[in-house]
């Protein structure tokens, strides 16, 4: 179970929170001149990040405020949390090159202008399913 | 809907109207134990949701008529005419004597109303959103802690603190109204649900303590 320090309401329960999906994904400047592709991808394609993950989450059966978090999506642990609308921190427990257990791939979180790239371990070049990435 | 107290003299619809859990009132009288936990359905109580900026000028508005809204998670404010909890950081629960409904010579809401003015938010009567179950005795903490998962040690849950949070796995407002009792504000259609959870989760204490 985990316990999520909500930014209202201080530490939580996991069951009274909501999970929103991944965060930064904007809404397209003009989505008319995308074609449905483009259009999909937005619509259903998100990251499936193994390591650090930017998400949203939301307490439904608290304050129902919606906030963002940092987590760390092999171990849980919760790295940082902050309001929607501000940009993505950097990660301060930037993960050290795997050791173990962790995956070897290079982080996929490159969707969205603020999201760093956390790893910088790209051992192996996996080759992403068309359109999961950009 | 408190508002068909007004057509009390049109065909007693006040009267033969029924509380959520008012079918469990012998079950919960059964189900206490008198001087260790004793469950029991509270009267109508008029309420408003109010959704407002604090810091606007609506919220100082809205905080005068009710006597100062809570600034933040836990917190209660008010007066006796109602107290205000807090459920969000621009939304808040007015709870008040039924007497304080305008359609039985009250105010409340329409003060509230006339208070928001124009401005951006919301005022809402919920009267008949929630009802009120109150459980109190030494053992009422213990029966709680079953199925909430807050700290509820009286170090961290003083009396006079409202949570919005979730018992016996669904949403309620818990708030500690003295250092024994607890009154938890299910919505209506939870109400049977909560009821029996807790007459389960109380069911232990009417044996004798095994040592």
């Amino acid at each position: 179970m985990l316990l999520i320090s909500c930014p209202n309401c201080g530490s939580r329960d996991e069951t009274e929170f909501h999970y929103g999906g991944q965060a930064h994904v904007p809404y397209p400047e003009v989505p008319s001149e995308l074609n449905d592709r483009e259009w999909s991808e937005y619509l259903f394609y998100r990251d499936n990040t193994k390591g650090t993950f930017a998400e949203r989450w939301l307490h439904s059966t608290g304050c129902r405020q919606w906030f963002n978090m940092l987590r760390d999506t092999v171990t849980y642990d919760i790295q940082a949390i902050y309001p929607m609308g501000s940009a993505r921190p950097d990660s301060a427990g930037a993960p050290t090159p795997d050791s173990g257990t962790a995956s070897l791939a290079p982080d996929s979180t490159t969707t969205g202008t603020a999201a760093p790239d956390v790893t910088g371990t790209s051992i192996s070049p996996a080759t992403a399913p068309e359109g999961a990435t950009k | 809907m408190a508002n068909t107290a007004a057509l009390e003299g049109i065909n007693g619809l006040r009267d033969i109207r029924r509380s959520p859990a008012s079918h469990l009132a012998p079950a919960l009288e059964a189900g206490s134990i008198e001087g260790t936990v004793v469950l029991k359905e509270g009267p109508f109580q008029t309420m408003a949701g109010v959704r407002v900026d604090p810091g606007s000028e609506a919220g100082s508005r809205i905080a005068s008529v009710v006597g100062g809204l809570p600034a933040r998670c836990g917190e209660v404010g008010g007066t006796e005419r109602a107290s205000v909890l807090w459920l969000g950081p621009s939304e808040f629960l007015m709870v008040a004597p039924e007497e304080a409904h305008d359609s039985l010579g009250g105010d409340l809401i329409g003060s509230l109303v006339a208070a928001l003015g124009d401005a951006p938010g919301q005022v809402v009567d919920l009267s008949a959103n929630r009802t009120t179950f109150e459980l109190t005795g030494p053992r009422a903490r213990a029966v709680l802690e079953k199925g909430c998962a807050l700290d509820l040690h009286p170090r961290t849950f003083t009396a006079g603190t409202a949570l919005n949070t979730e018992v016996g796995f669904i949403p309620v407002i818990l708030l500690k109204s003295g250092e024994e009792s607890y009154r938890l504000f299910p919505r209506a259609s939870f109400a049977d649900f909560l009821g029996r959870w807790l007459l389960d989760a109380m069911r232990e204490f009417a044996s004798p303590e095994v040592p």
